[in-house]
């Protein structure tokens, strides 16, 4: 994908800044995007890539500089003008309505509202050619729901070219995808462009961002730090464009197993198992999947909110009984749940009252049914402090944390009596780096002390540098467990979209 | 027992059954639009109320018939539009604010009433609409007379039903508005005002709650007193569930309760004093909660009803 340098620019920034008080979220940030390429725009959360995004759509208003597609200024703040204009965007959470059918998704919006027919006959023809012209395969009478997550991915990319986009924006696409099916999402796109459409690839996974695109944008807290040529670069330089410094990866010893502190056999519930699983101390044990394979009903069978309707669960040797949340508390197993804002605290309620939630009844936190709020107080500051939580001290409510802080108190609070067992759901998603880099080092202590680690990730970059041993989860079915380093990501990624389970389970 | 089966094969239980799910037509079909859209209507029992009265004062004052209609459905839009500004842009609670819009238009209307007419204390009849026999068809045994002997009024109410649910399927304006109420950040995606879209579904769903309690004052009881409205707007709630919100469904379903409280009536004159007729009044509200049960189990809801929408959240 070279050779684009010449072709009309389709799309150009100019002095672009947006500030939110004291921060600068986009600082006179100007390039300019030329009909046929694909440019990545790299940068950590909270670089400023969605906001930048968001004041071309027109939900932001920038406070200075200039947009212009192809070569007319888009007016500020205006959605409509945008999509117009040809600007589309495929977001990281689609925008689609689950319960009405592909057509009528890509049809909304795209006549007048008062015209009296919708003209499905013509929306089907063009969907038909369109899917066939760039490999886009879809039902077009298919409910949204009943499509995977691939699928409506390319449901997004089709309303896009519906409207005859001229510039496709996307977020973060691949977050969602097997490793396969992002390779086939980048083969549409490379058919895209080859059309002379002009894509933005916004990502933070440099390997892709080296596969996919021929130039590579960088934003670091707000500024645009570098340009550089694919094809001149490596993902090295760029990582620490991005970063700015080198980001020190863990140290990660070997692994030294001890006994079996969770022993799962033939555990079902809900849409998983049968499965076998053990959790030995001194390990993590990585569960590689793409979200909706079973990993949720996995974490709550762990931390005691489901129950297993088959099968057996020991905890430290002993059969679990009555199997709660209580007794999963009882029996030293630590949380981190998946949804931190809708699990992992209340938001309404104090740091304080947060990181008692799960202890409030111990001795040192009440006595005869009467809280000690003081003894409360007093650990609130021990684990603000020992934890690096940021915030205005132990009567902040939590939901005024950001998410890597409200990251941490969790991790405190689940960390803090050095538990036997951790179950860590999902802990670094949508986390910066600064934040993952402390989440995954907390784990690693927790290993060398001996604890049973079991990290639920779809990050598989996450997966793969942490677990001691890997399974694999696909439609609710687990994997035999392979060892650090033993299966490529490839062979992973066959797993994950359900190959190689037959003979193996 | 056979005389409780005969019932059902009289021509009268049949126009009878279909002139009482009229008005529950209109207003089935209000709530329907404004709930597709994602917004909870509770103030269908007011807004019936209120159109009921400013229909039957309309043409008490001198109006037409069709003048009185339309005024009706203009109170409803403004009662509309108030819960609308209500509840989406300012984002208050669909529950809260749809009782308070009920008990506002209910007051209001008597309150009007007493100021309009001081004098009066039995209600004064107007000139209502006329069955209008439709030649040919009117003849065929049952439904004839069911169908096409019935006033225009009643008419209408099918022809809404037929434009609502050309509206919600054949039309742009139909897929905004079901987008609306399934994720609106869709059609926000698309550059299209969910705010507007919401605010115009809960005017115009409004607009025909009030017609529908106009059709009891102008085609049913000739006339405009208290507590006439009786419920009808929480058996409409129901029947949009029931008919799982599609609009031939929810039509079927109105004749259905329609059907149950002509036979009732019908049943207390067979049966006699030997069942006090209060269970023979709790019949169709029964039957209604049993086929409500059978029926809207596996129905699926508009999945942003009842979510306010603000712009740039997820």
């Amino acid at each position: 994908m070279t050779g684009a340098a010449a072709a009309p620019v389709v799309l150009r920034l100019e002095g672009v800044t947006k500030r939110f008080g004291p921060l600068t979220a986009n600082d006179a940030i100007s390039f300019a995007l030329r009909r046929g390429e694909v440019v990545a725009l790299l940068g950590e959360n909270g670089a400023g890539k969605t906001t930048l995004m968001s004041i071309l759509f027109g939900h932001y208003l920038a406070d200075a500089g200039r947009v212009a597609v192809e070569g007319r200024p888009l007016p500020p703040g205006d959605t409509r003008a945008a999509l117009a204009a040809g600007l589309a965007m495929v977001h990281q959470h689609f925008t689609l309505a689950d319960s009405m059918s592909v057509l009528e998704n890509i049809a909304l919006g795209t006549q007048p509202l008062w015209s009296p027919r919708l003209d499905r006959g013509r929306a089907l023809k063009r969907i038909r050619e369109m899917s066939a012209d760039f490999g886009l395969e879809v039902d077009p009478a298919a409910r949204i729901a009943d499509l995977s997550v691939g699928e409506r991915q390319r449901v997004e990319i089709l309303k896009a070219l519906y409207r005859e986009a001229r510039v496709l924006i996307l977020d973060e696409p691949t977050a969602v995808l097997t490793p396969q099916e992002s390779e086939a999402l980048f083969a549409t796109l490379r058919r895209l462009v080859a059309r002379g459409l002009a894509i933005i690839f916004i990502s933070h996974k440099l390997g892709e961002v080296m596969a996919v695109s021929d130039r590579v944008l960088v934003l670091r807290a707000g500024r645009l730090v570098g340009e550089r040529a694919t094809a001149e670069t490596d993902r090295h330089a760029l990582a620490e464009l991005m970063v700015g410094a080198e980001i020190a990866r863990p140290d990660i010893g070997p692994a030294q197993p001890g006994p079996a502190l969770v022993e799962m056999k033939g555990v079902t519930v809900g849409g998983l198992g049968p499965i076998d699983l053990t959790l030995r101390g001194g390990e993590i044990t990585g569960i590689a999947g793409v979200s909706g394979n079973g990993q949720a009903a996995l974490a709550e069978v762990l931390s005691g909110t489901l129950a297993p309707e088959a099968g057996t669960l020991a905890i430290e040797g002993r059969a679990a009984g009555a199997w709660s949340p209580r007794a999963a508390l009882a029996s030293g197993i630590a949380r981190v749940p998946e949804d931190r804002h809708g699990v992992g605290v209340i938001g309404d309620m104090s740091v304080t009252e947060n990181l008692v939630a799960e202890a409030y009844r111990a001795p040192a936190f009440s006595r005869r049914g009467w809280m000690k709020r003081p003894a409360a107080r007093d650990f609130a500051r021990r684990v603000i402090r020992d934890y690096e939580v940021k915030c205005s001290g132990p009567e902040a409510p939590a939901r005024l944390l950001s998410g890597g802080n409200m990251q941490k108190l969790i991790l405190g609070r689940a960390l803090d009596g050095a538990p036997r067992i951790i179950l860590a759901s999902q802990p670094t998603r949508g986390l910066d780096v600064g934040a993952v880099a402390y989440v995954h080092a907390r784990l690693l202590e927790a290993r060398a002390r001996g604890a049973a680690v079991l990290l639920i990730s779809e990050d598989l970059d996450e997966i793969m540098a942490l677990s001691d041993r890997i399974h694999v989860i696909s439609r609710g079915r687990l994997s035999p467990a392979s060892a650090r380093g033993e299966l490529s990501i490839r062979e992973i990624g066959a797993r994950m979209a359900g190959l190689g389970f037959d003979h193996a389970a | 027992m056979a005389a409780a089966l005969e019932i059902l094969f009289t021509a009268s239980f049949w126009v009878a059954a279909v002139r009482i799910a009229s008005p529950l037509i209109f207003a089935t079909l209000g709530e329907l639009i404004c709930e597709r859209a994602g917004v909870l209507n509770l103030g269908i029992e007011g807004i019936m109320v209120a159109g009921a009265f400013a229909g039957w004062i309309t043409v008490y004052s001198g109006g037409d018939l069709w003048t009185g209609v339309a005024v009706a459905a203009l109170t409803g839009a403004a009662f509309g539009l108030l819960h609308g500004l209500l509840t989406v842009p300012l984002g208050l609670s669909q529950h809260v604010t749809g009782i308070g819009i009920t008990l506002l238009a209910t007051s209001l209307t008597y309150y009007t009433y007493r100021l309009a007419l001081p004098e009066v204390t039995s209600p004064p009849k107007i000139e209502a609409f006329r069955p209008l026999e439709i030649p040919v068809l009117s003849d065929l045994p049952l439904i004839g007379p069911a169908l096409f002997a019935q006033t225009p009024f009643t008419y209408l109410a099918f022809v809404a039903a037929a434009l609502v649910a050309w509206l919600l399927y054949r039309t742009p304006l139909g897929l905004a508005l079901r987008a609306a109420g399934e994720n609106p950040d869709a059609l926000e995606a698309q550059g299209l005002s969910v705010t507007a879209i919401r605010m115009g579904a809960v005017a115009a769903g409004s607009a025909l709650m009030a017609v529908g309690g106009a059709f009891l004052t102008m085609s049913a009881f000739n006339s405009f007193f208290f507590e006439m409205v009786n419920g009808r707007g929480w058996v409409c709630i129901a029947l949009v569930v029931f008919g799982s919100w599609r609009p031939g469904k929810a039509l079927l379903g109105a004749i259905l309760f329609g059907a149950f409280d002509a036979y009732q009536v019908r049943l207390q004159g067979v049966v006699g004093d030997a069942v006090p007729y209060q269970v023979f009044l709790m019949l169709p509200y029964v039957l209604s909660i049993l086929a409500l049960v059978a029926v809207s189990r596996r129905a699926s809801y508009p999945r942003a009803l009842m979510v306010p929408y603000r712009k740039g959240e997820r």
